[in-house]
């Protein structure tokens, strides 16, 4: 069946996915503002009978929330930018320059794609330990700058920047770090944003490193905090509900700047973190 | 043949005579940080893993070389094979649903006889912004057994109440359904870039030749999807393999242990019990079974290649 080159089943097809996609976003979002009686009661229903912020208000009361947000946004900027630095000076040298020992590393940055850290990580928490990082919110940051996704976006990239620029800088005279810091970085601005909200968002919603290192509720990121209330004896659904939404707000508003950037990042050359 | 070589080697001459000693000096500085960090938090605890394993280390005080005897007592651990066999189980199930739902939807995206595809795409891919803990939390709110919506559903239908919580193979499914749904947004981005690299002449030749639809998805998107698929059905089988903490919020890899996957067992070993030795030679059967998993995607990929 078409009507001017649409095809009605297929459309009806994709609706039909996408509300089963929707559903339990709204199903999460819209209980959160029932109050605690309602959440419970049959028949269930929807929309909330009387709309309240309750749950919000005790989430936001019986547990430090700015805290949690400002531990969780500090270790997702800082290790953000470190990551895109690092990346993009590693990238860089893969790209750029011809050595036997960089070709040894290149193979050392694929096998860690190969094999996800998280299962070796009884060791990995001695040597957070032992590096006296145990507690504290460095103890996050500095395992996680290295991804190999961001190293490959950046090599991927500078491949395309011709040599021709940077011999014609060497010909001027410009030193190597000069020519990488104020000609190729600038370059390669694009695909910095990309990672960078790549990595936000891997950071924000981290849960194992956190888990293992923190140890003090006060250095508790989102994740930890979420998962003490879920992990309770007596779930408290009206707050784990707002709990949770509130979590969300800053990967929303994320989202919504950098909307085009996502959807558009060519994320072949990458791969998942 | 002198003359040739001496013209194969000129250009590779002037490009040395070009180098400079800051030509060595700066890679070196650009990639040290990595290198640290990788030492650091790579390659060290790998070393120090293997090592444990072979210790009775807890935690406290000095490690005591016990040989294999924590490789001994994992063979006859029942806990043990018991989330081997459920990780495997769970990665063999939920890899093909994903690879299945992740490029319908793509293709359901890319097709231009479709509408609402901008909307819809963000729909899907909203998905992504959601972090495992929370995806755990909306799917264990929609599949409680007592207060959740789909019994609900069920028993206004008049169908009898599903046991999410408490049947180990139901709640398995439930982890399934969940993890697709969170996983669907990355992996649709690469298949709607890969689609969207097909060029349209093949389809449309192949459609003038009279190629059904089926025939020209099976004969041309598919194998030109290749390298694509390696890639999604590569990072699925590694991200089963090491689910945790959607798990975590879901059902706590319940009920009971029934559902106790790798990570959560090696978590559990190595930091409630603090077993580090023991929960060490758990990671070392793991990572040997991701190798022997990454060798042979590698080695099936590179052999379609050649065909």
């Amino acid at each position: 069946m078409r009507i001017r080159g649409v095809n009605i089943w297929l459309t009806a097809l994709l609706v039909l996915i996408a509300a089963v996609f929707a559903f339990p976003m709204l199903w999460f979002l819209l209980s959160s503002f029932k109050p605690g009686s309602e959440l419970f009661s049959l028949p269930l229903s929807l929309l909330p009978e009387t709309w309240t912020v309750s749950g919000y208000q005790t989430a936001w009361t019986r547990f430090d929330f700015w805290r949690y947000f400002a531990n969780t946004g500090i270790v997702a900027v800082v290790t953000t930018a470190l990551t895109v630095l690092v990346s993009a000076m590693t990238g860089y040298a893969f790209a750029k320059y011809k050595h036997w020992w960089l070709q040894g590393f290149f193979i050392c940055i694929l096998i860690t794609t190969m094999l996800p850290t998280e299962v070796i990580m009884p060791s990995t928490f001695a040597i957070i330990r032992d590096l006296g990082l145990y507690n504290s919110l460095a103890g996050i940051i500095v395992p996680s700058i290295v991804t190999a996704t961001g190293v490959f976006m950046f090599r991927q990239y500078f491949r395309t920047v011709p040599d021709e620029l940077l011999e014609a800088a060497r010909i001027d005279g410009v030193g190597e770090f000069r020519a990488f810091f104020q000609i190729m970085l600038p370059i390669a601005r694009p695909i910095a944003v990309v990672l960078a909200i790549f990595s936000f968002q891997w950071r924000w919603n981290d849960y194992i490193w956190p888990l293992i290192v923190l140890n003090d509720p006060n250095k508790y990121t989102l994740q930890i905090a979420l998962r003490s209330i879920v992990g309770a004896d007596n779930i408290d659904w009206s707050v784990l509900l707002s709990a949770s939404v509130i979590s969300l707000i800053p990967m929303v508003i994320l989202f919504i700047i950098f909307q085009r950037q996502i959807m558009s990042a060519d994320i072949n050359s990458g791969l998942k973190d | 043949m002198a003359q040739d070589a001496a013209v194969t080697t000129a250009p590779a001459a002037r490009r040395r005579r070009i180098r400079k000693p800051g030509q060595t000096i700066a890679p070196l500085v650009f990639i040290s940080a990595a290198v640290v960090l990788f030492a650091l938090f790579f390659l060290g605890p790998g070393i120090l893993g293997l090592y444990y394993s072979f210790t009775d280390y807890t935690g406290v005080g000095e490690p005591e070389f016990i040989g294999v005897a924590n490789y001994l007592k994992l063979f006859d651990d029942q806990q043990f094979y018991s989330s081997l066999t459920r990780t495997l189980l769970y990665t063999v199930l939920a890899v093909p649903v994903h690879y299945v739902v992740a490029l319908g939807i793509s293709l359901l995206l890319t097709s231009a006889a479709t509408r609402f595809r901008t909307a819809a795409r963000v729909i899907f891919f909203l998905p992504w912004l959601i972090s495992p803990i929370v995806i755990g939390v909306i799917w264990r709110w929609m599949f409680g057994e007592n207060f959740g919506l789909v019994n609900y559903v069920l028993s206004v239908l008049g169908a009898p109440g599903q046991r999410w919580e408490t049947d180990g193979s139901l709640a398995l499914a439930v982890v399934i359904l969940a993890g697709a749904w969170g996983g669907t947004a990355f992996t649709m981005l690469l298949f709607i870039a890969a689609l969207r690299n097909i060029p349209t002449s093949y389809l449309e030749a192949a459609q003038i030749d009279g190629a059904s639809a089926a025939q020209r998805f099976f004969r041309i998107t598919l194998p030109l999807l290749r390298p694509t698929s390696f890639m999604v059905i590569l990072l699925g089988t590694l991200g089963a393999m090491k689910e945790f903490a959607m798990v975590q919020a879901l059902n706590g890899g319940g009920p009971g242990t029934e559902n106790m996957f790798m990570v959560q067992y090696i978590y559990q070993t190595g930091f409630q019990r603090a077993q580090i030795g023991y929960a060490s030679a758990v990671s070392m059967v793991l990572m040997v079974i991701l190798i022997v998993i990454a060798l042979v995607q590698m080695r099936f990929d590179r052999r379609e290649d050649l065909s």
